[in-house]
This record gives C-alpha cells, structure tokens and sequence, in this order.
C-alpha cells in the first residue's frame, strides 16, 4: 500500500531524514517510534503530500506522490501534530467544508458520512460549539473525524493521543485499533506501551535515519533479554574493557562516561547472573571498582538503547 | 476542472461570520456616501453660480463634475479597504498552521488561491452593488447617462480585482497578517501615484511609468470610456499576481 523508497528530506542545509526505504502492507498498523526531531513528522508530511521528498520515490496505492499527488491525497486521512482546525468554524460546518474538500459531493452522503465520523469519535454534543472554543482533547478528536472523512484507505496520524486524558487515550486507542484491519494506518508516538497495544509493526527513527523495523515482540524479545550491568571503574579504560570482555558470559562492553571514574556498560547474556563474576575479575586485576549495579531494560529503554546505539556509530 | 467552491464557501463564511466583512462595508459604504455627499453638494453649489452666470453653463458637465470624481473616490477608498481584505487570506493560515491540512487535501494550489479569490472579491462587490444607490439617487433627480456609470462600474470591478490579487499575493509571502496588509497597501498607493515622477524621468521611463500606474489606467473608465488598453493593463496585473502567488505557494512546499 505504502512504498518509500531511499528517502531523503533536507530543509536547506539541515538533513531531516535521510535515505530511509519501508513498505506497509495494506491493512497493516504501523508504528513511528523516536525522540523529537528524530524525522518522523518530516516523514508523514512527505507521505501527505505536505511537502515534496528531496530524494527518493513514495508510492501509495500505487500513485508515486510527485506525479499524481491529488491522486495520493484523495486516499490519505491525515491528523498532524499539532491539529491546526479553523477556529471559527463550528464543529459540524468544519467536517462540511473537509467533505466538500475531499470531494464528497452530494448533499445526503455528505450528511451521512459527517455523522458517521461524528459517532465514531464521540463528538457529537459538541457539533454545534465553535472549534476554538473546544478542549486539546476534543479538538483532537475533531481532527481524528477530519482524517476519517471521505473514508481514505490510508490514515496518517501524528501522535493522535498527545493532550488526551486517560479514559479518552483508551477510547481513541480502541478507535484506532478497529479502523485498521481495512484501513492501513501509520501512526507516530512516542508512548512506547501505545506501540506495543496498536501496532503490528514498528518502525523506529532516530536522527533521521531507521534504527530498527520489526514487530513490537520481536524488538522486545531481541533485545529485553540481555542484562544490563552498570559498572563504575578507576583505571586503564582498555584494560578494563579486556578484562570485563574476557568473563564468561559477556556480550558487549562500553565506556559511557569519561572522567577519572569512568563508568562501563556490559550488556551479558540471560541466563547467569554474573555480577559476582565481573567484580571478581575486577578485584583480581587490581582495578578500583566504585559502583556495579544491574539496569532492567524496559521497552522504554531498549527504544533509548536503538537510538544511542545509531548515535555511537555515527 | 477548477475545484474551487469548498474553499471559497469556508472563505465567505470566515468572512461573514467574522466581524471582517461587516467593518470593510461599513466603513466602505460611510466613506463613499460621504465623498458622494460632498461631490454632489459641491456640484449643486456649481450649478447654483451657474444659473446666475450664463457663461459657465458651458462648462458643467454630469460626467465630469459628478460621475468621474465619484468614481475616482470610490477607486482610492477600495485602495484603502482591498488590504485589510486580502492581508488575512493566506498570512492566517500559516500563522495558525491551519495550511498543513489544507495543503494535504486533494486540492491543487490554484483550487485554493482562486476560491480565495473569488471570497475576496465577493466581499469587495457586496459595497461596490451598494453604491448603485447613489446612481439611482442621481437619476431620480435628473437625466443620467449611463455609458459613463457603465464603464466606470467596469473599471471598479477590474481594478478592484487586481488589487485583490496583488493582496493575496503579498499575503501568500508573509504569515504577518500586519505586514501583509501595510505591504499591499503601500505598493497600491506607489503604483496609484508613480505617475508623477514621469514628468521629471525624461520621455521614456516617463511614459513607462505613466503606464505603470493604477489610477492612470483608471481615469479613463472614471470618464466613461472603455479603452480595451486599460482593460488589458488590469486583466494582466492580476494574472501576473495570481500568478506569482501560484510559484510562491509551490515554492514555500519546496522549501518546506
């Protein structure tokens, strides 16, 4: 349904995103996860059309965006970050003028089609008050009912829970939930928990460039797996790193903080716990050790340690 | 095919269901009836020395004393009202980022620059129609010709279109409502009097300039004459602005 093919975003000099390549599947939800300012919104603003790719092809339902965009826009349902609506308009005309927008002619369908997207997202007492007068979470909902109309088979949607209260998170969670399955939908967050209950599939950016794509499972047995040991250690950094390395049992050592102390990352396998293994080794090499303590890896964490990880490469 | 019509049913909704569109006709329609009062009392004060002077009877002339300052007048109040009309048409939806979604709707740029245009103008001839009453006042008072209000009808309407485009067309570079609306209006105000430097520039910048400027193009309307030159010059201008608001809209999605 979605191909992106190598692409790349610059603003002047300033690389937004960078030779990225995904497809989506249709039916499929996908999620965008990373930090702010990482590509995801350039990336969605792409895909609608907002702004042409510096580089690189997008094609959705087979319509490449640069030469048939109003082709791609008729199919694409689209909630941005920040739900910029009319302030002036009331609620009902707004959804009106975006049927009208998109092409929805007659005046029965058009009616028929705004209630609908009304029910769907639980607007409906506040169809006759002006947009602006509306709460963050209202508004938000406005702008949801807004990407529904003309029934587009892709639905965009930027960060579509932010400024919503809990019970209204669940609700519009659900809501997503249920149009995917006929609709493909690519949604941003950066409420990990959120990825892990819509998505099928996950995507996650940093820096403009992909860190990982798989499913929310895979990424959390990959990589929630390993134990994490934090070290603090006086001493020769390369010596250490040889002796941590050597311990049975370790996958990776790092050097995270500079200084006199320096502090050690050792990433080590599940299935021993070899803390006393790696202080031994410590001691027995005459090595100041100050501070050891494990770190759980929480999904949160392993979206930090992707993203971190693309930063040591670079 | 031009799908303009959701857009320009938003814009006149913003415009009437915004206090906008009832201050620009008001201060339009209390601007023209009083330049329309004091033409036609400084006309019957003429007429008045007239009757009492044989020899300048001569001189009066409807057209002249009354249809072609009328017109004049109504030409310098839409100069000063067409900004405040047009500076929001763009500028606003950038401040207010309300252009993201619009600019993903399956629209091309010149569905919405001409439903935008077409909003304008319909606000700007909603004051225009209401003038007619001042002719209607004339005509019951006297015989009038109706060439002359004719063409300068005419003139109004294209000059006040490429006012409009030139507004929209500053509006689309800046997402300063302010700005916006004191750029246009200077440069209408410049072209209206470039003129009159073409006195001192020497036979050919002068008469560049002389073609240049708004309200030379206008006085022959405002006289009862329709010079396909003049209509040519205003049809031209707001292409050219529409036009280049076009490459600045495309332009601004380039740059993102």
């Amino acid at each position: 349904m979605i191909e992106i093919q190598n692409l790349t975003k610059r603003y002047g000099h300033i690389k937004a995103v960078e030779n990225i390549s995904f497809t989506v599947q249709k039916g499929e939800i996908l999620g965008f996860l990373g930090p702010n300012g990482a590509g995801k919104t350039t990336t969605m603003r792409v895909l609608t059309g907002y702004f042409p790719p510096t580089d690189g092809k997008v094609k959705v339902a087979g319509y490449d965006i640069t030469e048939k965009p109003l082709e791609v826009k008729k199919r694409i349902g689209y909630l941005p970050e920040n739900v910029a609506l009319y302030k002036d308009m009331r609620v009902i005309d707004y959804l009106k003028f975006v049927g009208r927008v998109k092409g929805i002619k007659k005046s029965p369908k058009l009616k028929q089609q705004v209630s609908n997207v009304i029910e769907l997202c639980g607007i409906g007492d506040m169809q006759k008050r002006i947009i602006g007068k509306l709460s963050k979470g209202y508004r938000q909902r406005v702008g949801l009912a807004q990407a529904l109309l003309g029934d587009p088979e892709v639905l965009i949607l930027d960060e579509p829970t932010v400024g919503l209260d809990p019970k209204q998170i669940v609700e519009i969670r659900k809501l997503i939930k249920e149009l995917g399955g006929e609709r493909t939908i690519i949604l941003s967050t950066h409420i990990l928990p959120e990825v892990q209950m819509i998505c099928e599939r996950v995507i996650i950016i940093n820096d403009g460039k992909i860190a990982a794509i798989d499913t929310p499972d895979n990424l959390n047995r990959q990589l929630s797996k390993q134990l994490v040991v934090l070290m603090e250690i006086e001493g020769d950094p390369q010596k250490i790193v040889s002796t941590l390395e050597n311990v049975d049992g370790v996958i990776e050592v790092k050097q995270k903080r500079k200084g006199k102390v320096k502090q050690y990352e050792v990433i080590t396998r599940p299935e021993k716990d070899i803390r006393r293994d790696l202080a031994q080794a410590v001691f027995e090499n005459q090595l100041g050790l100050y501070e050891l303590k494990t770190v759980e890896m929480s999904l949160e964490e392993i979206f930090l340690k992707l993203v971190t990880q693309e930063e040591h490469h670079a | 095919m031009l799908n303009s019509a959701p857009i320009f049913k938003k814009e006149i909704g913003s415009y009437f269901l915004s206090p906008i569109a009832y201050v620009v006709i008001t201060m339009f329609l209390i601007l023209s009836g009083y330049f329309f009062y004091s033409t036609v009392a400084y006309y019957s004060l003429i007429s008045l020395q007239a009757m009492q002077n044989p020899y300048m009877v001569s001189g009066l002339n409807l057209t002249e004393g009354l249809i072609s300052p009328f017109f004049a007048n109504i030409g310098i109040i839409a100069m000063l009202i067409i900004p405040m009309l047009t500076m929001r048409l763009f500028a606003e939806e950038k401040k207010s980022g309300t252009v993201e979604l619009l600019f993903t709707y399956p629209l091309r740029d010149l569905d919405i620059l001409m439903g935008k245009f077409f909003a304008a103008s319909v606000v700007y001839l909603v004051p225009i129609a209401v003038t007619l009453i001042y002719v209607f006042f004339i005509r019951s008072l006297t015989e009038l010709p109706f060439g002359p209000v004719l063409a300068g009808y005419l003139g109004l309407i294209l000059m006040g279109e490429a006012f409009i485009a030139l507004g929209i067309f500053i509006s689309s570079t800046t997402e300063n409502q302010i700005i916006a609306a004191i750029i246009t209006f200077g440069l209408l105000l410049l072209l209206w009097v470039i003129g009159w430097a073409a006195n001192f520039t020497g036979p050919l910048f002068g008469k560049i300039l002389n073609e240049l400027s708004l309200v030379r193009h206008f006085e022959s309307f405002s006289k009862g004459v329709i010079d396909i030159k003049d209509v040519v010059f205003y049809l031209l201008f707001t292409f050219y602005c529409l036009f280049l608001t076009c490459r600045v809209i495309e332009s601004k999605r380039w740059r993102g």
